[in-house]
């Protein structure tokens, strides 16, 4: 036998591994990607809210894709508090004037950044919200002070559609 | 395996066995070879093979009644406990039995770490092991879900979000594994998919773990290899058979005890609130199995370490065969090691304790120290045990022992007559 047959077998299994692969590869595609929120998901994408009713120093809840949203219309007290604090000092640095578009409402998502619990209102040692499934504490800007989440509850995309009216996502 | 050759006796048997040897492997299962000194914890792999089996019949009985969506999960399993003819007592054997299963599986395991059995020819065996111990965690998580009640929820988005500490993709994933941006629908009839299916894979496992096992044999209280068939050994069938049917009842009237009298002592009573997405319960703890592992994610103040300990600690067992360095199995010959696993022993349980605690003050401290004692035990104190420990002399049969070190003769043929 020559040297050229057996090279050229090698190469025709080797390349028709190849295309198996790719092959196996281009199908497991559409498997894997079904399990991705799908249309009737992502067509809930966003939500008008009525903030005429809540009065200051409340906070009102409202579900947006599934996930809780926390509203609160802080005192001025309160948003002193949140802008007196050293930015620097912070877990995850931000300032307060970055987390809200008027400084009365407060809208952020209502989940902890540590593992998802929703935390607790009006609770923990930095007068905002505790999560009570492993201790975090977040202050009156949402933002993570002490505990095991890494960063600061999230401002969703929002915008207000006029003075007593926002519109989450 | 039996080292003879078999032939069915009648002419049926021999015609079907040439065709499929099934009748040799069922005779290969009643002759097999058993060291005659194993002891009661021996007993716990028929008995996790009843768990298996016995979660899979009622798991299939309770599916013709369940129904995985959303709005009806909740209400379809207050259906089975109400009105199904006897579905209290399915779902009661099932929910327990998941208990049952892996409190046989914990003792499973600490017999063979007491005993060595993961260590060498048995590495296959273990880590087959392993990776059923893995699926039956998946398998009890996804099936807590399904009844949609608080626990089950928040159960779900805590573990769920584990996999957003992963850098970049960490996020994506989890909205893959949701199918949506929180934990829903599309995760429930997911998570039932499954849970239906994992149980399969583990019979799947279980036969390989079974094969791994049937090629060296069993390992002993004394750890020494045995020669098959020998005076060391007796036929599986009838002597472990009726050991292990014996322990099972034992088992059995302990199972009946929780499913009759405390059914609901091993589950939590917000699981009889239905989910509910904006109100996380006060103390989310999950179940008493996945304590350990819970408190030693927690005692990590880092969100992404927290998961790679947690981690850790379950896939160090994989590497222990190789961590432990002494030739020696048995730890009735390593007095050392004795103790050592006995601390170990008492950690584990500290852990599972703490889990349950609020991680907080002194409890957290604990729970930190009860963390890096077991990756030291796993890491540093094993490997070295190996090289320094002074084991005492092992017997050459397990015969020797039982007749008490000097080779009686005339006793041992008096035994020997014992069995025919
Ligand atoms: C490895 C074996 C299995 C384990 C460890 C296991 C574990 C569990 C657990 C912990 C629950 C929650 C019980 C509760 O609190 O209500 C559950 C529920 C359920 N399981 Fe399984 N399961 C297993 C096998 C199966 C199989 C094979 C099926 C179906 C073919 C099944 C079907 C169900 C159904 C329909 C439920 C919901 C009803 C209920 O919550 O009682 N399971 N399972
Ligand atoms: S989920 Fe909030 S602290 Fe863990």
């Amino acid at each position: 036998m020559s040297e050229k047959k057996p090279k050229r077998r090698e190469f025709l299994f080797t390349a028709t591994y190849a295309i198996g692969v790719v092959g196996a590869g281009v199908v497991a595609w559409p498997l894997i990607d079904q399990m991705n929120p799908d249309a009737s998901v992502k067509a809930l994408a966003s939500t008008e809210v009525d903030l005429s009713s809540v009065k200051p120093g409340n906070t009102i809840t409202i579900m947006w894709r599934g996930k809780p949203v926390f509203i609160r219309r802080r005192t001025p007290d309160e948003i002193a508090e949140a802008r007196a604090v050293n930015v620097k000092e912070l877990i995850d640095p931000e300032s307060d004037e970055e987390r809200v578009k008027n400084p009365e409402w407060l809208v952020m998502i209502g989940v902890c950044t540590h593992l998802g619990c929703v935390p607790l209102n009006d609770k923990g040692d930095y007068n905002g919200w505790f999560c009570p499934c492993h201790g975090s504490h977040y202050d009156i800007s949402g933002r993570i002070r002490k505990g095991p989440a890494p960063t600061n509850m999230e401002i969703p995309k929002y915008e207000f559609v006029n003075a007593n009216t926002i519109k989450i996502g | 395996m039996s080292d003879h050759e078999y032939t069915p006796k009648s002419k049926a048997g021999k015609w079907f066995n040439d065709r499929l040897p099934l009748l040799t492997l069922a005779n290969h299962l009643t002759d097999y070879p058993t060291p005659k000194n194993l002891n009661y914890w021996w007993t716990f792999g028929g008995i996790l093979t009843f768990c298996l089996i016995t979660q899979i019949i009622t798991g299939l009985t309770l599916a013709m009644h369940y129904i995985a969506h959303a709005d009806m999960a909740f209400d379809s399993v207050e259906h089975i406990m109400r009105d199904v003819n006897y579905g209290w007592l399915i779902r009661y054997i099932h929910a327990n039995g998941a208990s049952m299963f892996f409190l046989a599986v914990y003792i499973h395991i600490f017999r063979s770490l007491f005993y060595g059995s993961y260590k060498a020819p048995r590495e296959i065996i273990w880590i087959i092991g392993i990776v059923i111990y893995l699926l039956m965690m998946a398998a009890a998580f996804m099936g807590y879900v399904l009844p949609w009640g608080q626990m089950s929820f928040w159960g779900a988005t805590v573990i769920t979000n584990l996999f957003s500490a992963i850098p970049l993709v960490g996020e994506g994933i989890v909205t893959w594994l949701w199918g949506g941006y929180s934990v829903d629908n599309p995760t429930l009839t997911r998570f039932f998919t499954l849970h239906y299916l994992i149980p399969f894979l583990i019979l799947g496992l279980v036969v390989l773990h079974i094969w791994a096992l049937h090629v060296p044999g069993n390992n002993n209280p004394i750890g020494i290899d045995v020669k098959k068939p020998s005076k060391d050994t007796v036929p599986f069938h009838p002597y472990i058979v009726i050991k292990d049917g014996f322990a099972l009842l034992m088992f059995m009237i302990v199972f009946a005890f929780f499913v009759f009298y405390t059914p609901n002592i091993l589950g939590h009573a917000d699981n009889y609130i239905e989910a509910n997405p904006l109100v996380t319960p006060a103390h989310i703890v999950p179940e008493w199995y996945l304590l350990p592992f819970y408190a030693i994610l927690r005692s990590v103040p880092d969100k992404l370490l927290g998961v790679i300990a947690m981690l850790s600690a379950i896939f160090i067992l994989a590497a222990l065969p190789w961590l432990d360095t002494s030739k020696i199995r048995s730890a009735v010959f390593r007095p050392l090691y004795k103790q050592f696993y006995w601390i170990l022993v008492a950690d584990v349980l500290v852990l599972g304790y703490m889990g349950a605690m609020p991680a907080e003050g002194l409890y957290l401290l604990i729970a930190r120290v009860a963390t890096a004692y077991y990756f030291l035990h796993f890491l540093v104190i094993l490997p070295v045990l190996g090289f320094k420990e002074k084991t005492l002399p092992i017997p050459l049969s397990i015969t020797e022992p039982v007749l008490g070190g000097t080779p009686n003769l005339a006793a041992a043929k008096n035994k020997e007559s014992f069995k025919a």
